[in-house]
């Protein structure tokens, strides 16, 4: 595990894990007598951010990132372990206290096409969160609000009157903004918020995103399989598989020199526009079942690396140099 | 997007001639239904206007018919036209009334079933499965016999239409229940759900105001066809004898009534109800056939 968190940490995860019951129904279990089963779809991931900052969680797809995003968020309740916003844990406060930390957090969705209701019209969509928790009074002022949010995410006030499917994936991302924004918080979890749009419109959002964190100070956690985008965004990048982060560094290093073998294969995936024609490793092997992992280093079926260590035990994650890395082959030195 | 679906629906409406005549046909009935003191020439429901003198006149165009009696008089000197409008009254009213039971009672089922899950959900489901495994009509004959057990006899003739009412909405809700639990599943898992859960918004909030509306397409359309089995069934339970009195026939007791006499050759007793309610429920079900349609983005 890291080292101790410091207090002054924004949000923090402390070896958060988030286990699905996947079993068949009671009835099933007892004719076939088989086992329950369980996914564990995060096991055990440590972070923390500080404010302002942009932390970025990259992996396949399957390997526990959204599953992360809604932990930290309070739609699920960790299995074991604990998530600390500002100091406190959303599980275990009163009612009151927990509508006034959900106020200072928000989420964006990946599928834009999904995450706006299709009957409702977009001024109710935006002033949502602003009734729900009270901020505005009166019609005149919720207009007035919901107005200017669309302005600052680059729609039009009159847009408020149209429904959702009027609009293109880019601008229903931009509405989703502008409903996370509409309650003010400081902290925005965004799930995948560009991997559904064309690349054109992907940029448009992530400046857009950048724009308004400059402008109030907002602390994002970024959850992408996008690697470019990932890089265009993020302070520091987390690399998770299979429930657990394997490297965490700040962009920079991990993109310059990164150590963990997986992060090493995921970035050589990466197609170059220099067109360099060098000779790639191509990326082997499968993600293996996620309801069977491979004991010790889930990575190692996979591994170039990998030796009889590798197979048994799991690494935990250890500073070496700028960067935190989950690796046995790093601690020996073999890579 | 009211405005584009309302076009849309429109067009696929004028479209289709079967559905104009069934729409006219059945606004014609219903209309004609409610507007049944303004229009019809006689008050069957006046004991004291009726003549026993009056009673098994042929209709008009028969040799014995009279003038005063278009389609003839029954066993008690009733108007028939007069009895059919009123009695359409009842078994329209009848029917809304209990198709209304049924869709708020199966539609909340439904999403505290699908939204909640588990338990509840098991439980709400396997009582809609035993419902579902005995005819509707055997349940309304049920809860129907159940309730007149504790009602006082005497006031069980005005309370009659309630407890016909309440009987056939108990036994049409399992179709609700599980066509809505179904979309409850898919949208609850949908992004705008979970955004609407984040900032606290409570379940029985995101129910009615996020799902239910998400939820109401396919609902319409059991409605709509409900409607007539609903017609049927109260007509069933009133051929039957345990329906409205006698003294505010339905059309189910007309047929009944006429029944009687169908072998002594007056027939016109028992066939014009009976010709009313088969187009009825036949335009209502055609209207139904078209909205499932016309609803049904793969057979646009």
């Amino acid at each position: 595990m890291p080292s101790t968190r410091s207090s002054a940490d924004f949000v923090a995860a402390e070896a958060v894990a988030r286990h699905f019951d996947v079993s068949k129904p009671w009835l099933a279990r007892a004719i076939e007598r088989s086992p329950r089963v369980f996914l564990k779809a995060v096991d055990g991931v440590s972070f923390a951010m500080a404010k302002g900052e942009t932390l970025a969680l990259v992996g396949e797809s399957g390997c526990g990132k959204s599953t992360v995003a809604r932990l930290v968020v309070g739609l699920y309740r960790p299995t074991s372990g604990r998530v600390l916003f500002d100091g406190l844990e959303l599980a275990g406060l009163p009612a009151a206290e927990r509508a006034r930390s959900r106020r200072r957090m928000q989420m964006i969705f990946q599928d834009p096409y999904a995450s706006l209701n299709p009957r409702w019209r977009v001024r109710d969509i935006v002033a949502e969160p602003l009734r729900a928790f009270g901020l505005a009074s009166g019609r005149a002022e919720l207009a007035e609000r919901v107005g200017a949010l669309l302005v600052q995410v680059g729609l039009s006030p009159a847009d408020g009157e149209k429904y959702p499917h009027e609009f293109s994936g880019g601008q229903r991302q931009r509405i989703s903004i502008a409903r996370a924004l509409s309650s003010n918080p400081e902290f925005l979890v965004c799930d995948e918020p560009t991997s559904a749009l064309d690349v054109s419109v992907q940029a448009q959002i992530l400046n857009l995103m950048r724009d308004l964190q400059e402008q109030l100070g907002l602390t994002y956690l970024f959850i992408s399989h996008n690697l470019a985008a990932v890089r265009h965004i993020s302070d520091r990048v987390g690399v998770m598989y299979l429930g657990r982060i394997v490297e965490i560094a700040d962009s920079g290093t991990l993109f310059s020199q990164p150590r963990h073998p997986y992060t090493q294969m995921l970035l050589d995936a990466i197609p170059d526009l220099a067109m360099s024609g060098r000779e790639r490793e191509p990326m082997g092997g499968e993600v293996p079942n996620p309801l069977d992992p491979p004991a010790g280093c889930h990575f190692h079926p996979r591994c170039p690396f990998a030796n009889d260590r590798c197979r048994a035990e799991t690494p935990a994650l250890k500073q070496y140099g700028p960067a935190e890395t989950a690796c046995h082959a790093v601690e020996e030195g073999r890579i | 997007m009211r405005a584009w679906r309302d076009s849309d629906l429109w067009y696929s409406f004028t479209r289709s001639r079967i559905t104009v005549a069934a729409a006219s046909i059945a606004g014609v009935m219903i209309l004609a239904a409610f507007l049944a003191p303004l229009i019809a020439p006689h008050n069957p429901f006046d004991l004291a206007s009726l003549d026993l003198l009056d009673a098994h006149i042929p209709p008009v165009w028969s040799e014995d018919g009279e003038t005063r009696f278009l389609i003839g008089t029954d066993d008690q000197g009733r108007d028939l036209l007069s009895a059919i409008l009123y009695g359409a009254r009842i078994s329209i009213g009848v029917g809304i009334a209990s198709v209304l039971l049924s869709l708020v009672l199966g539609v909340g089922l439904g999403l505290v079933s699908g939204y909640a899950g588990g338990r509840i959900d098991a439980f709400i489901m396997r009582v809609a499965d035993i419902q579902l495994s005995f005819p509707a009509i055997l349940i309304a004959l049920l809860v129907n016999g159940v309730l007149r057990g504790i009602l006082p006899s005497e006031r069980q003739d005005e309370l009659a239409i309630y407890v016909l009412v309440l009987s056939i909405g108990i036994s049409g809700w399992v179709q609700y229940a599980r066509t809505v639990r179904g979309s409850t599943l898919v949208e609850k898992n949908k992004e705008y759900v979970q955004a609407a859960r984040l900032i606290g918004i409570s379940p029985a909030s995101i129910m009615l105001r996020h799902i239910l509306p998400n939820a109401m397409g396919p609902v319409l359309v059991i409605a709509t066809i409900h409607l007539a089995v609903a017609v049927i069934t109260e007509a069933t339970l009133s051929f039957l004898g345990i329906g409205v009195p006698p003294t505010e026939p339905s059309l189910g007791t007309l047929i009944r009534i006429g029944n009687d006499f169908l072998f002594s050759g007056e027939w016109w007793v028992t066939i014009f109800p009976g010709v009313t309610l088969a187009v009825l429920v036949l335009s209502v079900n055609l209207l139904g056939d078209w909205l499932r349609d016309a609803l049904n983005p793969k057979l646009r």
